[in-house]
């Protein structure tokens, strides 16, 4: 089937069949290969990327369910020499080891700082009604979602603390 | 993962196609698809339908079956009216995997019983007739309550148990039956002889929009009790809405996760309650009625005491009784 996406801001036609997941589509169509594989089954979030801006799993996400849709990858955030304000907290706070899990670490925190501006609870929310603050412990929480088998998870949760701003959060206390 | 047709429906009509496997968020079915577990022949994209809406009326809140589970989670209404939604969905999946899961396809998803998942071995609900390995194998998830001989499943949902405390309705389109409004006892059926049968959906129904009644009164919560604090299934949930007037409980309403095949509610554990006031002993004698029929089968035992021990908590949470 044909279809087209927008990844990283570009349009891009692909031919594939029904069965391709986006994570596929990312790296065996597109050569994209920063998106990652970890366990193809929705339990790690190596693969996480944001789709029409929120974060999901690539691996399953079919394709052709996706036609017409805006894909942001890691490789859409910034390059070597380049890189994100996220990216390069990561390299500052060593958020990995590995550096396996990192492509979907970083997209998801991208993707949860978005939740955080509209004010979405979370399960350690302790009143609903109210707008969230980003606490480390609301951090952990919302990045659930991502394992890191390397266990660097205190350098991930300072780089994503400390690049917050830079990367659009726009209030850490919620108003009085 | 087997080949299949690929067609997206533009309309209810093409959704209500009897060979046609729908799909919606994809997050159960496109797993269960890589293990081969399910192998539709055509699947039906329902995801361009008109069913992305959370609709107040004065008397309901209708909620679009395609409305994801995130969304449905930061709804202003549901969050200050009906938290012990808000409160099951987010102690389910990932934020990622709430993103795409749907409202529909969370009612619909399947069990995570080991021998389900794995193809190489019997199952029931899988293959009918192969057996039920589960019993005297590895059990530890699986139920206690209204299981056969046939099926020891539970139904892994979150939001399901929310929705049973708060007597939501399921609208469902059938090109064979038309228009139907169902509760959860209504839609889920027991494994009884048939485990692989676990509505009574048929072929080519959709799911349009789950409906909530008005907001109950009293307090709402839902606790959870898993193997980690997050990204993890229920081993016992317990949805609890309970109001206190003058002393005396005067409604409650009581649905369990992780103890059943389907999000399980006990009308007498209610009526054990209403009436009398909060207390230590009354709270035990609910959880007496509760587990009065509850079967272990060896890893799983210890659900029986978790289950009076949640329950009991969130009663005390509710009624403000120190335990
Ligand atoms: C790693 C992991 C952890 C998870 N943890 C939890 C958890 O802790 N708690 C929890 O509750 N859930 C959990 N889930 C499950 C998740 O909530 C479900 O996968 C999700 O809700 C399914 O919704 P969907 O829209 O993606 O369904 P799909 O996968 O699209 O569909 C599921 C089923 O519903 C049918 N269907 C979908 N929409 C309709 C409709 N409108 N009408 C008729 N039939 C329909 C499909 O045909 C299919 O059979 C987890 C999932 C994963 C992968
Ligand atoms: S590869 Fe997608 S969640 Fe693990
Ligand atoms: S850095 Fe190795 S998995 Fe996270």
């Amino acid at each position: 089937m044909q279809i087209t996406l927008t990844v990283n801001g570009a349009a891009r036609e692909v031919d594939i069949d029904p069965r391709t997941t986006l994570l596929d589509v990312m790296r065996h169509h597109l050569d994209l290969t920063g998106s990652k594989k970890g366990c193809d089954h929705g339990q790690c979030g190596a693969c996480t990327m944001l789709v029409n801006g929120r974060r999901i799993n690539g691996c399953l996400s079919l394709a052709v369910m996706h036609d017409g849709d805006e894909i942001t990858t890691i490789e859409g955030l910034g390059d070597p020499g380049n890189l994100s304000p996220l990216q390069a907290a990561f390299v500052r706070n060593d958020g990995y080891q590995c550096g396996y899990c990192t492509p979907g670490q970083i997209m998801s925190a991208k993707g949860m700082y978005d939740e955080f501006n509209k004010g979405w609870p979370s399960h350690v929310s302790d009143d609903l009604t109210a707008e969230p603050n980003f606490t480390t412990a609301e951090i952990k929480e919302r990045m659930s979602g991502n394992l890191c088998r390397c266990s660097a998870y205190p350098g991930i949760c300072k780089a994503i603390e400390e690049s917050a701003e830079e990367e659009g959060l726009t209030k850490r206390k919620a108003a009085e | 993962m087997k080949s299949f047709e690929y067609v997206r429906a533009s309309g209810i009509a093409d959704a209500q196609d009897t060979a046609g496997r729908i799909i919606a968020g994809g997050t159960n079915l496109i797993d269960l698809m890589k293990h081969q577990i399910e192998t539709p022949p055509r699947l039906v994209d329902v995801t361009r339908l008109d069913m992305t809406e959370i609709e107040q009326s004065a008397h309901s809140l209708r909620i679009g079956a395609l409305v994801t589970n995130s969304d449905l989670a930061a709804h202003d209404t549901v969050r200050r009216d009906y938290p012990v939604l808000s409160r099951a969905l987010l102690a389910g999946a990932s934020g990622q995997l709430r993103n795409k899961a749907t409202t529909g396809g969370n009612l619909l998803q399947r069990t995570r019983c080991p021998y389900f998942y794995d193809t190489t071995q019997p199952c029931n609900k899988r293959v009918p007739g192969s057996g039920c390995p589960a019993k005297e194998g590895i059990n530890r998830i699986l139920a206690v309550l209204g299981t056969s001989p046939h099926c020891i499943a539970t139904h892994p949902s979150d939001m399901a148990v929310a929705m049973r405390a708060l007597d939501a309705r399921v609208e469902i389109e059938s090109p064979n039956r038309g228009t139907e409004m169902l509760t959860l006892d209504e839609m889920y059926v027991l494994p009884g002889d048939d485990p692989s049968k676990e509505t009574v959906l048929e072929a080519g129904d959709l799911i349009t929009a789950v409906h909530l009644p008005q907001p109950p009164k009293g307090k709402q919560t839902y606790r959870k009790v898993r193997d980690r604090s997050s990204y993890a299934f229920a081993l016992v949930s317990v949805a609890g809405i309970v109001d206190v007037e003058d002393g005396k409980i005067t409604e409650a309403a009581l649905a369990f996760g992780g103890l059943a095949p389907r999000p399980w509610r006990d009308g007498t554990v209610e009526d054990v309650l209403v009436g009398e006031a909060p207390s230590d002993a009354l709270f035990d004698k609910a959880a007496d009625v509760l587990l009065q029929d509850a079967q272990g089968f060896g890893e799983n035992d210890f659900k029986i005491p978790l289950a009076r021990r949640t329950l009991k908590a969130v009663l005390a949470e509710l009624t403000g009784v120190t335990q």
